[in-house]
């Protein structure tokens, strides 16, 4: 690339405010779209969190305020109806139009061609398309909640026949209609998204950036963008099946002979059909999407951790061989989320030992950030300490993995709190707060200015506390017996002196959100009055730093050939203490 | 800062640790165990806890001190260290070995639960219908043989022999529900389109809460039933019980 073509790509970025932020091909800009429309979404799904730790803490009971608005119809207090849709619509919320669109669209568009010296992903309007098509399925989503019979409600794992079959639950009308549109149009975004991603690594890499120096953040990009290629269509599939189901009587899910509610499935003659196959093609790719949520995230993390710790991360190629690994494995574990389904005592060793393998890897990556800091000169920046968040975190959720992983104690363990405490110590004491971390460390990038470091720590140390009070008393809930998705604990004499303990979560449930909105004030303010930043504020040796802050139309504005790794710190890379992975030429 | 952070990770350390060493005096922790397959259950968790505990403790502390340490104020520069194959090889090797450990700990308990040769033939047997949100459950009569005129059936509770094998066949008749008895460990969805065998040995005669542990509908959260154990007199005295007062009241219309 020439200055030239900088120069002309740059003169057709002045196309006005339309052009530039809403129809715009930019992947920096498209980025940012992604990334406005997922927080959205994590916001309002939180929300719905908070409404069911209500329910849980105080069962039946009056909301105060709120519930004069949201719930005139039911005297004030959730439903037992509308309960089961709050964890459904909560679950996918996160699941599909948060997490995953924060990583592999928001983060994955705007830092895949700034990190490989790249002008743009290789195709634009592509990348342009899933954006739109997602946004399109975030309005199918989200329309669930104004149908006859309310929001999809069986769960965000949508099992049939409870999904497929009308009769089965309010929800299971017109509102699992939608969701299962909703989840097959995103599917289809994402592949797009996930093949652009792709492309954009194997062939736009700068001359000299060979596999072995790209950074850690693009080899969780990407690899989580083959998982997708992989997976998803399966899933995508799944709901095509599901909907076939629902419209045109296929029975690819409901089995012969079932009396639901009253009512015979009208299968239109269809017969045989078997609902555990869902949970095979469900699974298959939700639960890669796990790997898909948490190795982009600890790409990041590991950048993070090295630029902070003024020291190369250690172990590269192994960090790049568990990331591999995981992937691999990741596609043949899927089965251990149907250890109670009846599965048979070979499948279920097979699914055991592969899935406590794959804890092999991820422990590896543990050791490597610890030996990556170990001796480093650690600048306690935000994004640090929202990365250090992520690796004791990460710990815990791995570590309560096992417990899952080994079938017996599974077997007693699904389906309870335990699973839920699991699962978003991995996401949200994982994903989340490596989003958090990024965002602090790549927003100068985005914006030009630096987002409040002080406030950054408050809300870092803040989100700890308050995380680890919400998620750690419910291993003790799961491992009581407590299940999940239940609109009331109390119902059971076994469960009724867990009470102090589920009042506990929700008031801290109550903390974590609260604490979040200085999160939104930071950026607020700093967009406005945040420090203006040059090309790059933390010294860093990768190849973003190289563009202006922001960086224009095209990225770079002079040409770069990598020399050398992309964790070049410490004392034997030359007169500083970093080098830049690039020379310009 | 550094102080601070350094503290939270000893502090999140510490009060997982303790939060975890209180909760069973709480009874926040496993119900008391009341089948055979408990026991070896019970075991696993608690050895993958306390092998997990080692390693959060390791972790932990590494972590905290490396930032400790590596967050002094000091103008010098971190020695440029790209990995170390020998640590790599090492904590690799370490690592599978306990996992490889834990995976072959749990085979036979895994097998105990699965495999058709530990099915028990021939001792006592029930059927159990799940429904929207209800449990229904059939017990043999006279005859000994279930799925024929005279089994005994009931609803909400389970009356099962302690102290003996017991197979259950499980069936639903709208969605997916599962069979939950927290005391006894055991956990079986019911699939409908098909008729899962699940067999446990409860060790005592008492009643134990039957939890429907399988999202099924609205009422999900109230599809509770009970296992109720007697000795095997008992259970025999009830089954008669049960046979003379389904005669005598002529209720012979039940399929």
């Amino acid at each position: 690339m020439s200055p030239t073509t900088h120069s002309a790509a740059g003169a057709a970025h002045q196309r006005g405010w339309l052009r530039t932020w809403v129809f715009s091909t930019d992947h920096k800009v498209v980025g940012i779209q992604y990334l406005v429309a997922s927080a959205s979404m994590l916001l309002f799904g939180g929300l719905l969190a908070m409404a069911m730790r209500w329910q849980l803490a105080w069962p039946w009971t009056e909301m105060p305020i709120l519930g004069k608005l949201l719930f005139p119809a039911t005297g004030r207090v959730i439903s037992p109806a509308f309960y089961t849709s709050l964890f459904t619509m909560h679950g996918t919320a996160m699941v599909f139009f948060a997490i995953l669109p924060l990583l592999t669209g928001a983060f994955g568009n705007f830092l895949i061609p700034l990190l490989v010296g790249a002008p743009d992903m290789a195709f634009p309007r592509l990348n342009a398309a899933s954006f739109w098509i997602l946004l399109l399925a975030m309005g199918l989503f989200l329309a669930g909640f104004f149908v006859e019979g309310g929001a999809a409600s069986a769960g965000w794992t949508s099992y049939p026949p409870l999904a497929t079959l009308p009769s089965a639950a309010p929800g299971s009308g017109a509102g699992q209609t939608l969701w299962l549109l909703a989840i097959v149009v995103s599917g289809v975004a994402s592949i797009l998204n996930a093949l652009n991603a792709v492309v954009t690594v194997v062939k736009m890499r700068v001359p000299g950036l060979t596999w072995m120096r790209l950074p850690l953040t693009v080899w969780g990009l990407f690899v989580a963008a083959v998982l997708q290629l992989a997976a998803l269509p399966v899933l995508t599939a799944g709901g095509v099946l599901q909907l076939a189901d629902r419209w045109i009587g296929s029975a690819f899910y409901t089995p012969m002979g079932l009396m639901v509610n009253q009512f015979a499935p009208d299968t239109a003659g269809a017969t045989g059909g078997v609902p555990l196959l869902w949970q095979h093609l469900f699974w298959f790719y939700s639960h890669p999407a796990v790997y898909v949520m948490v190795l982009p995230a600890m790409g990041m993390v590991s950048d993070i951790l090295s630029v902070n710790a003024r020291k190369p991360v250690f172990g590269y190629r192994p960090m790049v061989w568990a990331i591999a690994a995981i992937a691999g494995l990741g596609l043949i574990v899927w089965g251990h989320h149907m250890f109670t389904s009846g599965m048979g005592l070979e499948i279920g060793r097979a699914f055991m030992i592969s899935t406590m393998m794959i804890a092999l890897p991820s422990a590896v990556k543990t050791f490597n950030w610890v030996a990556t800091i170990w001796g480093g000169r650690i600048r306690l920046t935000a994004a640090m300490c929202f990365a250090l968040g992520f690796v004791a975190l990460f710990v815990i959720g791995g570590l309560s993995g096992i417990w899952l992983a080994a079938t017996p104690v599974d077997v007693y363990l699904h389906d309870t709190m335990l699973v839920v405490a699991h699962f978003h110590y991995i996401v949200f004491g994982g994903t989340v707060m490596a989003v958090f971390g990024a965002l602090h460390h790549w927003f100068p990038k985005m914006t030009g200015r630096a987002l409040s470091e002080t406030l950054g720590r408050v809300h870092c140390f803040g989100t700890f506390v308050a995380l680890n009070c919400v998620f750690l008393p419910m291993h003790q809930l799961g491992i009581a017996g407590m299940i999940r998705r239940t609109a009331d604990p109390n119902v059971y004499a076994l469960y009724q002196h867990l009470e102090p303990l589920n009042r506990f979560v929700t008031w801290s449930a109550f903390a974590l959100g609260a604490w979040q909105l200085l999160f939104l004030v930071n950026v607020v303010w700093s967009l406005r009055s945040g420090i203006r930043v040059g090309r790059n504020p933390w010294q860093a040796s990768t190849l973003e730093w190289e563009a202006p802050s922001p960086p224009g139309h095209g990225n770079f504005d002079r040409d770069l050939v990598v020399e050398c790794g992309p964790y070049e710190y410490g004392d034997a890379v030359g007169t500083n203490d970093w080098r830049p992975q690039a020379k310009r030429t | 800062m550094r102080h601070l952070a350094a503290a939270a990770i000893v502090l999140l350390s510490a009060a997982v640790i303790v939060f975890f060493a209180l909760s069973p005096g709480q009874g926040w922790w496993l119900p008391p165990a009341a089948s055979t397959i408990a026991q070896p259950i019970d075991a696993l968790f608690d050895g993958i806890l306390i092998t997990a505990t080692v390693g959060f403790v390791v972790v932990m502390a590494l972590l905290a001190w490396a930032v400790w340490r590596g967050a002094r104020p000091r103008a010098d520069r971190a020695r440029t260290v790209h990995g170390h194959l020998g640590l790599e090889l090492g904590w690799t090797a370490a690592i599978g070995a306990v996992l490889v450990t834990v995976a072959l700990a749990q085979l036979p308990t895994w097998a105990a639960l699965r495999d058709p040769a530990a099915m028990p033939a021939g001792g006592a047997t029930a059927t159990v219908l799940a429904q929207q949100f209800a449990w229904r459950f059939g017990h043999a009569g006279d005859d000994g043989v279930l799925g024929t005129a005279d089994d005994i059936e009931t609803a909400s509770e389970l009356v099962l022999p302690a102290g003996e094998p017991v197979l259950l066949t499980l069936r639903s008749r709208d969605v997916i529900h599962s069979f939950f008895v927290p005391a006894l460990r055991v956990k079986q969805d019911v699939v409908p389109g098909r008729a899962i065998p699940l067999w446990f040995t409860i060790k005592e005669p008492g009643t134990y809460e039957l939890v429907c542990a399988e999202l099924c509908g609205l009422g999900h959260h109230a599809m509770a039933g009970r296992v109720r154990a007697l000795s095997r007199d008992e259970y025999d005295a009830w089954l008669a019980l049960q046979s003379r007062a389904r005669l005598s009241t002529g209720s012979e219309d039940r399929r």
